[in-house]
């Protein structure tokens, strides 16, 4: 069966126009006195939800001993290959046997995707929440362990941008 | 006219040029801050206690980019322009009675620079120069876009000058007098002696002709962004373009101004006797006056950002086809209920 087309016909109220301007006035005034949207950058900070994949740490164990035991899974799943790890015999007694010696990511190279953390057995790797770590030179953003490990502590048991909001 | 009366003369002269240009600044600040509040952004808000030393920023930043001439422009013209349209735009305040007299020292003083007995044609006059000045850039800058613009602005003006003039017209028949002290005493007196409830209809004709005359959004053709990358002043750089940004705003101030004293009563204050009141009447009416221009400013903004801009065809058959022929029905019924009353 045809559908019927119906147009709709104007009528001499819809033809004023004056009423339908009037009309978007009010919307537009109604909009004046909502809440506004915009974030103050610098001043404000946009929290992340839950997931956000941002600045990468290296996780620990509650006796501060490293998770990684440098089997370079990561850096295997990695598609920007931009996880340089190298492995080494582990300085504790007790745990696993392997541990990496140095363990560095190239921030610039890094696409963010978050196959490393999905990639890792140990739970070692993991995407923080942090967005804005931005430099002025290449050398400022190639991460080493030291940093990973500093990301951890900032970032274990607080959302790093609840924090910079209280203060 | 002895020294005193010049002297009183020259600082009326120079507050009514401060106050506009004051007002062309708040106009600058409450522009982008209306704006951003209808699209429910902050606006400016960094310079000075809420961004309120914006226009002063934004002043200078004018004052020290670089001026350039291009090379094609036809020199005195292009230097002239600017100026052509900033000019009238700041005479056009000196015949609007903004507020009852003073009296100081024994003196009366009307709150008015020239009290002259053809102010409505005086603001007619200079608004129509004003549109050289856009004709003049256009042309001058030897460029296809400000020319568009300059010729789309000379085309929207004549038409809605038209039908402006014609609603002005049942005003005048009204009170017989094109003195604009005489409109603003004739409504005095209740809420409803003001003449936009007795010309509710070339009231509407006058608020959207204006808008049409000073190239403001629904009407802003002249400059339409999207479609003539600036319009008139695309050539012009540093302060000469802020000259006509500055033109721009002080023409909406005076047509704002205009409107008030043609419709709403000018420095009146319904229901309140000010020639009774003394210097305090005086302060009073000057402080409605600038409440009520203030109304109107407001509107010009809520209504920019609130329509969409009309095409080129579409200005014209409502200019010429709408407007004009009820402005014209308003005089010949404005005409014939005045000589049926006396």
């Amino acid at each position: 069966m045809a559908t019927v087309v119906t147009s709709y016909e104007p009528t001499f109220w819809d033809k004023l126009y004056i009423p339908a301007l009037f009309q978007g006035l009010m919307l537009t005034l109604k909009h004046m006195f909502k809440k506004k949207v915009t974030i103050q950058y610098p001043d404000e900070k946009h929290v992340p939800p839950e997931g956000y994949r941002g600045l990468h740490r290296l996780n620990k164990y509650p006796d501060g001993r490293i998770r990684c035991v440098a089997c370079e899974m990561c850096a295997a799943a990695c598609p920007a290959h931009c996880i340089h790890i190298v492995p080494g015999p582990s300085p504790w007694e007790e745990g696993k046997e392997r541990y990496p010696v140095r363990f560095d990511i190239d921030l610039l190279r890094c696409i963010f995707c978050g196959f490393c953390e999905m990639a890792c057995p140990e739970k070692a790797i993991e995407l923080t929440e942090i967005y804005d770590f931005a430099d002025y030179s290449r050398e400022g953003l190639w991460i080493d362990k030291a940093g990973l490990l500093e990301i951890y502590e900032l970032t274990k048991d607080k959302n790093f941008y609840d924090n910079s909001n209280e203060e | 006219m002895d020294l005193i009366d010049f002297i009183i003369i020259c600082i009326k002269v120079v507050l009514v040029f401060a106050a506009t240009m004051l007002a062309v600044m708040g106009m600058i600040y409450a522009e982008r801050r209306i704006s951003a509040f209808i699209q429910n952004r902050l606006g400016p808000n960094r310079v000075g206690p809420k961004g309120l030393f914006q226009p002063l920023a934004d002043g200078l930043k004018f004052l020290m980019k670089e001026d350039i001439i291009p090379t094609a422009v036809n020199k005195p013209l292009y230097l002239l322009a600017p100026a052509m349209l900033l000019i009238p735009a700041l005479m056009t305040f000196a015949v609007i009675p903004f507020g009852s007299s003073l009296t100081l020292f024994g003196r009366q003083i009307s709150l008015q620079v020239a009290n002259i007995n053809i102010g409505v044609l005086y603001i007619l006059a200079l608004t129509s120069v004003g549109v050289y000045g856009i004709v003049l850039a256009g042309w001058s800058s030897n460029s296809k876009y400000p020319l568009l613009g300059g010729l789309r602005s000379s085309a929207q003006l004549i038409s809605y000058e038209l039908s402006m003039g014609l609603a002005i017209v049942a005003i005048v028949l009204m009170t017989g007098s094109l003195r604009l002290n005489d409109i603003v005493s004739s409504q005095q007196g209740h809420l409803f002696s003001w003449y936009v409830f007795k010309q509710p209809l070339a009231f509407l004709i006058f608020l959207i002709a204006v808008y049409a005359e000073t190239n403001r959004l629904p009407f802003d053709l002249a400059e339409a962004e999207q479609e003539l990358v600036g319009g008139y002043h695309t050539e012009y750089s540093s302060m000469k373009f802020a000259m006509f940004f500055m033109a721009e705003y002080a023409n909406m101030i005076t047509a704002a101004a205009f409107t008030v004293t043609l419709f709403f009563g000018g420095w009146d204050i319904p229901f309140v006797d000010e020639a009774a009141m003394g210097n305090w009447g005086a302060l009073l009416s000057g402080i409605a006056f600038i409440l009520k221009t203030a109304f109107f400013l407001f509107l010009y903004i809520w209504v920019r950002w609130t329509f969409p801009r009309f095409r080129y065809d579409q200005l014209m058959n409502l200019g010429w086809k709408v407007m004009l022929p009820l402005a014209l029905l308003n005089i010949f019924i404005t005409g014939g209920i005045l000589t049926i009353i006396s």
